[in-house]
C-alpha cells in the first residue's frame, strides 16, 4: 500500500463537487431557519412590542420549555421513536417535586431527586418495553401517557383533596432551588428567565453530541438503519433506551422549571404538549421515519412556535389564530422540507 | 465423506470440522467440514435453502454451532456474537450491505469504529483524520471510488458494495466472508466489483465468496465447496472443475 493519501481519489464523473448552496439547502434545519425569520421579521413589522427587549424576553421564555423537549423529541426522533408521554411527563415530574416537598415536607433539592429518580424510571420503562417487545413506541408510550395522565389525577386528588398541588414556595430548600431553575437574569435592562438558558445549554450539548459524538453516530443509524447498524455492532438497544431515559430527562426539567416559577401545578397540565414537540422537532427538520434530523432544527422550531404565540398576543388578536397559524406552519415546513429532500435524492444518480 | 482429503501441509486459515446445526426439527447443517486456504478465494455454492447462509452466520457469530468445532489462525474459536468474530479478524460483507443510507460515506466506514480526540473531558468525533483515513481505506480498492462526505444514499449500487468491501477489509481483518456481492449489480459493476476482489487477494487477504453465479465463482475463485440440503456434496479446485459438474453437485444429479 503506497498510496498517497494526500492526493484526492478519482472522482466518480456522475456525482458533480457539491455547491456551497446544495450543501446548505440539504440541512435538515434549513426550512426552520427559513421559517423562523420569516415570522421574524413579520411579527418585528406588524407590532411594536415584539422587537423591544421586553417582547423579545416574553417569546424566548415561551419558547424555552417548549424548545428543551422539542431538542430531547428531536433526538428520539432521528433515533426512530416517538414519545407521547412527554407532555404529561413534564406534569408528574412536577407533581412529584410538589407532593414530596409541600405534603411530605422534604428538602425540595430531595424532592428534585425524587422526581429525577421518577422520570429516569420511567424513561427506562418505556425504553425497555419498546425493544423487549418490537412494538412500535407510538403505542407503548400512548399507553404510558395514558397511565400517567389517570397517575398525576389520581394520585394528586388522593393526597390533595383537590386537582393541584401548591405551596411549594414555602418548602425548604425553596431559595437555592428556585435560583437555578425559576430566577431571572438582567440583560439591556430587561429581566430574562433562566430558563433561556437552560434551553440554549440543552440544545447545545444536543447538538455536539448528535454531530460530534460516537453516541450521535449511533442515533442516526439506529433511527436509519437499525438492521445495518446492529450488523456493524452500533449498542442498537443501549443507544435507544438513552434517548428515551433523555426524554423524560428533559420532562424532569422543565416540569421543575415549571412548578419551581409558579409554585402550583395542576393535576391536568401537560396533556396534548407531546404533539407540540413533535411538530417543533418536524418543522426543525426531523423526518417522522428516523435518521434524518437535526437538534438546532428542532430549538428553531420551538422558537418560532414561541414567536408566533407571542406576536399573535401583541398584536391583539384573537388567540385561536394560532392553532391556524401552526397548522400552516407545520404543512409549509413538511412541503418545503420534502420537496429539499426529493431534489437532494434527485442529484443522487 | 467427499471432498478433498484434508490439507496436511497447506496453510489453513479456518478450518470447519463436523458442524452440525439445527433450528427445531430443521436440520440446517450436518456434519459439515470444510477449510479455508490462506490468501486465497474460496467459494461456496449451493441452492437457495441448502445451508449456506446459516454456515455463513455460523462463521460471523450470528449463530453458534450445536455440534463440531471452527479453528481460526490454528486456535479452536467459539464466537458469542458477531462482534466476537470481528475482533478476531472476520468480517462479513451482507448481502444488504449494512450501510446507514443518510450518513456519509467516511461515517459509515467508520460506524461504532469512530476516531476520537480527547477535548478535556470529552471526546470528540475526529472527522478530519477519519475522511483521511476513508480516502486512503478506498484509495486501497482503486477502483470506482466514491467520494467519502457523499451520503450513502446517493451512490451507485456498484461504489455501495465498494464501500461495504472496504469497510470489511479495511480494519486488520484477516477473512472477508461476501455474500452474493455482485447479485443486485448491472454488468459493468460486477466486473468492477470482481476487480477489487481480486485486487484484495493480491493483498493476500484470505476470502469465501457465497455465490449463485458458477462462472464467476470459476473465474474468482481458487477452490469451491458445495452444499446441498445441509450436508457437504463436494469440494473442488476451480481448475479442477466445469460449471457443468458443480451445478450436477449442486443438483445432486452427481453424487459428489
Amino acid at each position: 500500500m503506497t498510496t498517497d493519501i494526500q492526493t484526492e481519489p478519482e472522482r466518480d464523473e456522475r456525482i458533480g463537487r457539491p455547491r456551497v448552496l446544495e450543501r446548505l439547502v440539504v440541512r435538515p434545519e434549513i426550512g426552520a431557519l427559513i421559517g423562523a425569520i420569516v415570522v421574524f421579521l413579520f411579527f418585528s413589522i406588524v407590532t411594536d412590542q415584539f422587537l423591544t427587549t421586553g417582547g423579545v424576553a416574553v417569546w424566548l421564555d415561551d419558547a424555552a420549555t417548549l424548545g428543551i423537549m422539542a431538542v430531547a423529541v428531536s433526538l428520539l426522533m432521528i433515533g426512530g421513536e416517538f414519545d407521547l408521554s412527554a407532555g404529561v411527563m413534564t406534569a408528574s415530574t412536577a407533581l412529584v417535586t410538589a407532593i414530596f416537598a409541600a405534603n411530605v415536607g422534604l428538602n425540595l433539592w430531595v424532592a428534585l431527586l425524587l422526581s429525577l429518580l421518577f422520570a429516569l424510571a420511567v424513561g427506562l420503562f418505556n425504553g425497555v418495553l419498546v425493544m423487549r417487545t418490537g412494538l412500535p413506541s407510538f403505542i407503548i408510550t400512548l399507553g404510558m401517557f395514558l397511565a400517567l395522565q389517570g397517575l398525576n389525577l389520581g394520585v394528586t386528588k388522593a393526597v390533595t383533596g383537590t386537582v393541584q398541588v401548591s405551596g411549594v414556595a414555602s418548602a425548604p430548600g425553596y431559595e437555592s432551588v428556585g435560583f437555578f431553575f425559576a430566577s431571572t437574569f438582567e440583560l439591556f435592562g430587561t429581566q430574562f428567565r433562566v430558563s433561556i438558558l437552560w434551553w440554549i445549554a440543552f440544545t447545545a450539548v444536543a447538538a455536539l453530541i448528535l454531530v460530534r459524538t460516537k453516541p450521535g453516530n449511533w442515533i442516526f443509524a439506529v433511527g436509519g438503519a437499525a438492521q445495518s447498524a446492529r450488523a456493524v455492532g452500533v449498542p442498537l438497544v443501549g443507544t435507544k433506551i438513552a434517548l428515551f431515559m433523555t426524554t423524560a430527562f428533559a420532562g424532569w426539567l422543565v416540569g421543575n422549571i415549571n412548578v419551581l416559577r409558579f409554585t402550583t401545578v395542576q393535576a391536568n397540565q401537560g396533556i396534548g404538549l407531546e404533539l407540540q414537540f413533535i411538530i417543533g422537532a418536524v418543522i426543525g427538520g426531523c423526518l417522522l421515519t428516523g435518521g434524518f434530523g437535526s437538534a438546532v432544527g428542532a430549538a428553531v422550531g420551538a422558537l418560532i412556535f414561541g414567536m408566533a404565540r407571542q406576536g399573535i398576543v401583541f398584536a391583539g388578536w384573537d388567540s385561536d389564530w394560532f392553532m391556524l397559524f401552526l397548522g400552516v406552519m407545520l404543512l409549509a415546513a413538511v412541503l418545503v422540507n420534502n420537496a429539499l429532500r426529493r431534489r437532494a435524492e434527485r442529484v443522487r444518480r | 465423506m467427499t471432498g478433498p482429503t484434508s490439507p496436511i501441509s497447506q496453510d489453513v486459515l479456518l478450518g470447519v470440522e463436523q458442524l452440525s446445526k439445527s433450528f427445531g426439527n430443521v436440520r440446517a447443517l450436518r456434519d459439515i467440514s470444510l477449510w479455508l486456504p490462506r490468501g486465497q478465494i474460496t467459494a461456496l455454492v449451493g441452492d437457495n435453502g441448502a445451508g449456506k447462509s446459516t454456515l455463513v452466520r455460523v462463521l460471523s457469530g450470528v449463530h453458534q454451532p450445536d455440534h463440531g468445532r471452527v479453528t481460526f489462525a490454528g486456535q479452536p474459536v467459539r464466537f458469542a456474537d458477531p462482534q466476537a468474530a470481528r475482533l478476531a479478524g472476520i468480517e462479513t460483507v451482507h448481502q444488504n450491505l449494512a450501510l446507514v443510507d443518510e450518513l456519509t460515506v467516511w461515517q459509515n466506514l467508520f460506524l461504532n469504529r469512530e476516531l476520537v480526540r480527547r477535548l478535556g473531558p470529552f471526546a470528540v468525533l475526529d472527522r478530519g483524520a477519519m475522511q483521511v483515513k476513508a480516502r486512503e481505506m478506498l484509495a486501497r480498492l482503486s477502483v470506482n471510488v466514491p467520494p467519502v462526505r457523499a451520503k450513502v444514499q446517493r451512490l451507485s449500487g456498484g461504489q455501495r458494495q465498494a464501500v461495504a468491501i472496504a469497510r470489511a477489509a479495511g480494519w486488520g481483518s484477516k477473512l472477508v466472508i461476501m455474500d452474493e456481492p455482485t447479485a443486485a449489480l448491472g454488468v459493468q459493476e460486477t466486473a468492477r466489483v470482481e476487480e477489487l476482489i481480486a485486487g484484495l487477494r493480491a493483498e493476500g487477504m484470505t476470502i469465501l465468496l457465497i455465490s449463485h453465479n458458477f462462472e464467476q465463482v470459476l473465474r474468482l475463485a481458487d477452490r469451491v465447496w458445495v452444499l446441498r440440503s445441509g450436508a457437504l456434496a463436494g469440494g473442488r479446485l476451480t481448475t479442477e472443475t466445469t460449471g457443468e459438474e458443480l451445478v450436477g453437485l449442486v443438483t445432486g444429479a452427481i453424487a459428489g
